[in-house]
């Protein structure tokens, strides 16, 4: 009695799937649309430029000048890596990428992007140092369009108050010593963000490179005593406990209430510093011993994802190339105030139209790229390890010697 | 693969909306099929069909979907080139054995459990409190969804700055009475009671919303005949209220169990699991392993998400059960 039922349940049910399926082939092949010869797709996580911006008037005029029109879509940087990662393994990546630095990596470990050298693209000028992020295996994946940094920002007026100089701030000590200056008078002394995100590791770095660790060894006694410089001022009062949680937007905002006298933060502060309620400084982040410490660098790259026409890379090239240029480069530092141009000619060309941007350029400079060192793709898992062994500390769950040790366990594991 | 997995969907719904009403259209269906059988069923398939292609493509995919990924290792390169390694169950073993498994389901268990026992509470206490209908009580009762209505990024941020170290207004209020200050999203011991505490008050509305409702089909009659055999107030409390809610107390505690489980924005926003591992529950953890890093690893992410799949599954089982052996008792 049950047989009419199940052979129409049966039937149903494989006719369902036949829709379903018909569904999502139509679902897949949609995706599988090649541009058209004339129009180049562009991606950039610059959202806030949009159509009409003079950013978006730049892109166009690369179009234009290579003779073909292109398609600019914006999205954030998260949501940028995780749409290139679906795009290329769809088949339908665009022409052209912007992204940032150590996510270049990543994307070309995967094979699917091209190398300079199969563009035709000459990157003898661009700064070692930052081209470095994008070079897997000796192959370099892409241009840096520009440089950003970290340096220390200072309240002059707390500072004056405390009888600070800011010029006597050359290594660590001198700097402990100006913070218990500035908190003795009743000011906050430094703060810094000590987020358990990508951001509290950019943070860290330079501190961490600064004792001269290494990001292979995360528990030496160099980056043992970056870790504890960080405990130390916590427990010394010397930085707030809310670091633990700080973005570096976070940080800002702190600093802007004219409460503390110090703050690590980057490039793209520099106008807000301007229109702070308060007279502003930069000083480059000191080395354990003196000097200058290496910051990690942040900024986009320029990439151009495999297409399966090849002929479309000439077009591409030539796109970049327009970008690349040391006008492009200026103009691109210009249009996003923070962006150091990454040759040596971009630098003098934009020290010429902006010379406050100084510690900037020297800052770039000596900074250092987090995927260098042919890290790779090995480099977000030991970022994480490594910001987590930062947190454990700060909270105090753990001492900084032992949670780097942990921490060290678990990158190893993570990338052996 | 897929194909599978969609008959069975397409068919396990069938039985399902069709139950009810065996009897009658069975002979109908005898009747029908001497004459036109074929027709007739393929109408009825071409009627079912937008149903079955929604239900294959937008629930039988995505979770095959996911115990594909969890099953193979997907890097980054094999995400992209389609060729990830067949690696059974290694994903889960590596989830289990890692030293955050132990941590992340206690907190699993201590967030889910105190979230939604004292959200009942709560939600219950409001419920009974405004079942009075005095003055005012549907403005306060509005006042009380304003959890609800809020984007969550505002409210995990609001409570994020209140429990701020330094400037928290928490931890002034606490100073101002002479208390120390707390740091509640930066010290391992406290950080999981404040985003329980921010949990909570989200999940409030929620209880009051469907308990009050239901308090409202409870009969006026009983209270009467209660008060006028001489019950105080707590007595009808716990010998009408809660017997009579108990239906929509379990569906309320089953809801919210499954909300809470599955809660990512509310902890990321606030702690990201941290400090360290300190608030961390399974789901945060699986957002973090695909999404936190900037290494996206799909595969142990997509084990622990069927994990909290199994979890919500098993729960919704006991539910049924119990509802079951109440309903023949």
């Amino acid at each position: 009695m049950k047989n009419p039922r199940r052979t129409s349940l049966a039937r149903s049910a494989s006719a369902g799937l036949a829709v379903a399926s018909l569904a999502l082939a139509a679902a897949c092949s949609s995706g599988g649309e090649e541009g058209d010869a004339d129009t180049y797709t562009w991606w950039d996580p610059y959202p806030q430029h949009e159509a009409g911006s003079d950013w978006a008037a730049r892109v166009d005029a690369c179009g234009e000048q290579a003779g073909v029109t292109i398609e600019r879509t914006a999205s954030d940087t998260t949501a940028l890596t995780n749409q290139a990662l679906l795009a290329a393994q769809e088949g339908t990546s665009p022409d052209i990428i912007l992204l940032d630095n150590p996510a270049v990596s990543t994307l070309a470990e995967t094979d699917m992007l091209t190398t300079v050298d199969e563009l035709g693209l000459d990157v003898s000028g661009v700064d070692e140092n930052l081209l470095a992020a994008g070079v897997l295996e000796d192959q370099a994946y892409g241009i840096p369009i520009g440089a950003n940094t970290l340096a220390i920002y200072y309240n002059a007026e707390v500072l004056d108050a405390a009888g600070v100089d800011p010029a006597s701030i050359t290594d660590w000590d001198s700097l402990t010593a100006a913070l218990e200056q500035v908190t003795g008078n009743g000011n906050g002394g430094i703060t810094f963000a000590g987020i358990g995100t990508e951001e509290g590791s950019f943070q860290f770095l330079p501190w961490f490179w600064g004792a001269g660790a290494d990001l292979r060894q995360l528990d030496s006694p160099e980056a043992v005593a970056a870790l504890e410089l960080w405990t130390g001022w916590l427990e010394a009062g010397y930085a707030p406990n809310s670091v633990i949680t700080n973005s570096q937007n976070t940080t800002w905002e702190e600093f802007l209430t004219g409460e503390y006298g110090f703050v690590v933060n980057g490039t793209w502060q520099v106008n807000s510093a301007a229109e702070a309620g308060f007279a502003t400084g930069v000083i480059g982040l000191p080395a354990m011993n003196g000097g200058p410490a290496p910051a990690p660098t942040g900024g986009e790259f320029i990439i151009a994802p495999v297409q399966a026409d090849t002929e479309r890379y000439d077009i591409t090239r030539q796109i970049v190339e327009c970008m690349t240029t040391p006008e492009g480069f200026v103009e691109t530092a210009t249009t996003f105030a923070y962006y150091v141009p990454p040759t040596a000619d971009g630098q003098a060309a934009l020290l010429e139209a902006r010379p406050e941007l100084e510690p900037w350029v020297q800052a770039v400079r000596e900074a250092k790229g987090r995927t260098s060192d042919d890290l790779g793709t090995d480099y977000p898992m030991i970022s994480e390890a490594l910001w987590t062994a930062v947190q454990n500390a700060l909270s105090g769950s753990a001492t900084p010697a032992e949670a780097l040790a942990q921490a060290q366990t678990e990158a190893a594991d993570a990338t052996s | 693969m897929t194909t599978t997995s969609v008959g069975e969907t397409g068919r396990v719904s069938q039985p399902g909306a069709a139950g009810p009403r065996p009897a009658a259209p069975r002979q109908d269906g005898r009747r029908r099929r001497t004459h036109s059988p074929s027709a007739r069923q393929w109408a009825a398939l071409a009627f079912a069909s937008p149903l079955l292609a929604y239900l294959a493509v937008f629930y039988a995919f995505p979770l095959w979907r996911n115990i594909e990924l969890s099953i193979h290792d997907y890097t980054v390169r094999a995400f992209v080139q389609g060729n990830a390694e067949f690696v059974g169950f290694e994903k889960y073993i590596e989830v289990f054995t890692s030293n955050a498994f132990p941590t992340a389901l206690v907190n699993t268990a201590v967030f889910t459990l105190v979230s939604i026992g004292l959200q009942y509470v709560i939600g219950l206490a409001l419920a009974v409190f405004f079942h009075a209908n005095f003055r005012l009580s549907g403005v306060l009762r509005a006042l009380f969804l304003v959890p609800w209505l809020l984007p969550l990024i505002v409210s995990a941020s609001t409570w994020a700055w209140m429990l701020n170290s330094e400037n928290g207004i928490i931890n002034s209020v606490i100073e101002a009475f002479g208390g120390e200050q707390i740091n509640w999203l930066t010290s391992p011991d406290t950080a999981l009671t404040a985003v329980i505490i921010a949990n909570i008050w989200l999940g409030i509305p929620f209880n009051l919303v469907i308990l009050y409702a239901g308090l409202q089909q409870i009969p006026a009659e009983v209270y009467e005949a209660a008060s006028l055999d001489g019950a105080t107030a707590r007595e009808q409390f716990w010998r009408i209220t809660v017997p009579l809610l108990r239906s929509v107390s379990a569906i309320t505690l089953l809801l919210g169990f499954i909300y809470t489980l599955k809660v990512v924005d509310v902890i990321w926003i606030m702690t990201t699991g941290g400090p360290g591992n300190a608030s961390l529950t399974l789901s945060v953890w699986s957002y973090r392993e695909a999404f936190g890093t900037g290494q996206p690893d799909f595969s142990p992410a997509a084990a622990i998400g069927n994990l909290l799949i199994v979890i919500a599954l098993v729960v919704g089982f006991l539910h049924l059960r119990l509802q079951r052996t109440r309903g023949n008792s």
